[in-house]
């Protein structure tokens, strides 16, 4: 009997699980380690962070659906690896520490003959002071990350609303709070919740929202922008996000590195080296991410984390990371197979992976600070990723070592985003956007990098129908109900 | 309705070089019987991203 662990119960990570105990079976043994009790549908916070969806309606509880589906799940989070195992014997395991009440603080060591880290981000709100702290979220900002953000991020803002109908201006700043976040698609998502419950509440004209952003231009997303069929044309997406700022009536500051935060008040730098202030009454600022710091331990009991992980903590895994300087960079620089170099039996899927290097062009200030989104690893990539992976593993234990390894590489793949405003199935509207490849790849496709077939955007309630369709859809596939095996990624 | 949107460019500010929708682009936005045909497109083309990319 193979034993497979996975760290992490997210989109990823749980996709992998999943699919490897149904392809698996009672024969070999799936083992999710995961530090939360319950799983979240991430995308759908914003809905919660703005009141109209309930933290109950984003989450459910995981014991029950990993005990359906025949996988030991300890709820636990993974401290280290020994992929050598240790003196006394050759077989490889994690250490993970229990976050079960009554059982919190306990450690145990798990073997496994192949491992798949699908650990996603460490908020990394420490980076930027007043952001917070290594325990989390600070005082003066909210976030949207997890569903008990969302919760207060919406408290917060039901508190400005009641200001506002006293006749209290209010400002709103929204945006990614230092040079080298990612995510920038999910703040875009909430400003524009947040402008269309102003509306909806009656007191838009009472408030100034503005986006503050690390994106050298509007509609970046960390993926160097893209350019999308729309009226006959190629149209780049900043004239596309700049033209909706300018419809919903919402400022933006760009190429932004926020260095400190205070109450009330964010400091920043721009791209051009001037330094900035900024006020607000709420702001909801995007923490950079890292990798959760797993250890990795050798037999001799060095630490080759070095080896393992790259400086910012996510997993190396078969991608180009010399490729230098942007000039260089080629599609095929990104990873097909996310096995780690080094040992051949851990994978790492999902934001966990370390990638090759950014997708927007690397910028910095002339004071050499950089500025520049770092790659976003969405939801459609992170399971995509999450189940080739699982199939490999899957391969290797029912055909042999040597069955060849599932490819899922990001210049091959697409993403489906969509960016609702508002929940209401005929009063909210959403962009819904796909991009394909995720990475461009200017060799196969000269000039924008991308298919422009496949790659486009429009504004409506059709995207906003799709955006309520997915969630219920994801949250089905998540609880394994049945059919969930035939619902895409 | 024209004007919306319009209204809020400023000159030389930061959206001043942007577009902004005309009531026609508004209007299809919300026409049930448009978008229920773009809703099917979307999901077309959506679903031949998701199956390029496995
Ligand atoms: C507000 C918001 C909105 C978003 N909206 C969209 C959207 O509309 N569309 C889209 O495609 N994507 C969206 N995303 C991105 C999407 O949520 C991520 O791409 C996706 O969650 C990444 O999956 P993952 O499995 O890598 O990480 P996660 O889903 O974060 O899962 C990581 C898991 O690992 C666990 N973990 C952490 N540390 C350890 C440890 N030491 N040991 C074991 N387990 C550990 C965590 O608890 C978590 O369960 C959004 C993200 C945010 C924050």
């Amino acid at each position: 009997m193979a034993r497979l662990v996975v760290l992490g119960g997210g989109v990823s990570g749980h996709t992998a699980a999943t699919f490897a105990a149904e392809w698996l079976g009672s024969a070999h043994e799936v083992v999710v380690v995961t530090p939360n009790a319950k799983w979240n549908w991430i995308p759908s916070n914003i809905w919660v962070g703005v009141g109209q969806m309930t933290k109950e309606e984003v989450t459910f509880d995981l014991a029950p659906v990993y005990a359906k589906a025949g996988i030991k799940y300890h709820q636990a989070k993974a401290l280290g690896i020994h992929p050598e195992g240790n003196e006394t014997s050759d077989k490889p395991y994690v250490v993970i520490e229990s976050t079960e009440a009554g059982k919190a603080g306990q450690i145990e060591n798990i073997e496994y003959d192949y491992l798949i880290n699908a650990t996603g981000p460490k908020l990394n709100f420490a980076a930027t002071p007043g952001l917070g702290d290594a325990n989390g979220l600070g005082e003066f900002t909210v976030s949207v990350c997890t569903a008990d953000h969302a919760v207060h991020a919406n408290e917060e803002l039901h508190k400005c609303i009641e200001k506002m109908k006293k006749g209290e201006r209010q400002k709103f700043l929204i945006g990614t709070g230092h040079g080298m976040c990612t995510c920038q698609g999910a703040a875009f998502e909430y400003i524009f919740n947040i402008e269309h419950e102003l509306n909806k509440a009656g007191v838009r004209d009472m408030a100034d929202i503005k986006w503050i952003s690390n994106e050298s231009f509007l509609g970046d997303f960390g993926v160097g922008g893209l350019h999308m069929k729309a009226m006959g044309f190629a149209v780049s997406s900043k004239i596309f996000a700049e033209s909706l700022f300018a419809e919903r009536d919402v400022d933006w500051i760009i190429g932004a590195h926020v260095n400190k935060v205070e109450k009330g008040k964010v400091h920043y730098e721009l791209l051009d080296g001037s330094m900035g202030e900024e006020e607000f009454d709420f702001s909801m600022l995007i923490p950079p991410f890292a990798g959760v710091g797993l250890k990795a331990i050798n037999k001799a009991g060095e630490d080759i984390t070095a080896t393992i992980f790259a400086p910012n903590g996510f997993m190396k895994v078969d991608a180009n990371y010399a490729a230098g300087a942007y000039e260089n960079w080629k599609a095929s620089d990104w990873p097909s197979t996310y096995q780690n170099p080094t040992y051949g039996n851990m994978f790492a899927c999902g934001i966990a992976f370390a990638p090759p290097h950014p997708i927007s062009k690397p910028m910095s200030s002339p004071n050499g600070t950089p500025i520049n989104p770092t790659p976003p690893r969405t939801g459609m990539p992170s399971g995509i990723m999450g189940k080739a992976v699982a199939h490999s593993v899957c391969d290797r234990i029912l055909i042999g070592p040597d069955a060849p390894l599932h490819e899922a590489s990001m210049a091959h793949m697409g993403a489906a985003c969509v960016a609702s405003a508002g929940k209401g199935l005929f009063t909210g509207t959403a962009a819904a956007m796909t991009i394909y490849p995720v990475v461009p790849d200017f060799e196969k496709y000269p000039g924008t990098g991308r298919d422009t077939e496949y790659t486009f955007g429009e504004i409506g309630l059709a995207g906003h129908w799709i955006k309520h369709i997915l969630h219920h859809l994801f949250i089905w596939k998540a609880k394994l109900k049945p059919g969930w095996t035939l619902i895409p990624e | 309705m024209s004007k919306y949107g319009e209204k809020n460019i400023r000159a030389y500010g930061n959206n001043f070089t942007t577009m902004t929708p005309g009531p026609v682009a508004k209007f299809l936005r919300t026409n049930l019987i448009f978008q229920a045909i773009r809703f099917i497109i979307i999901n077309i083309k959506m679903l031949v991203v998701v199956s390029k990319s496995h």
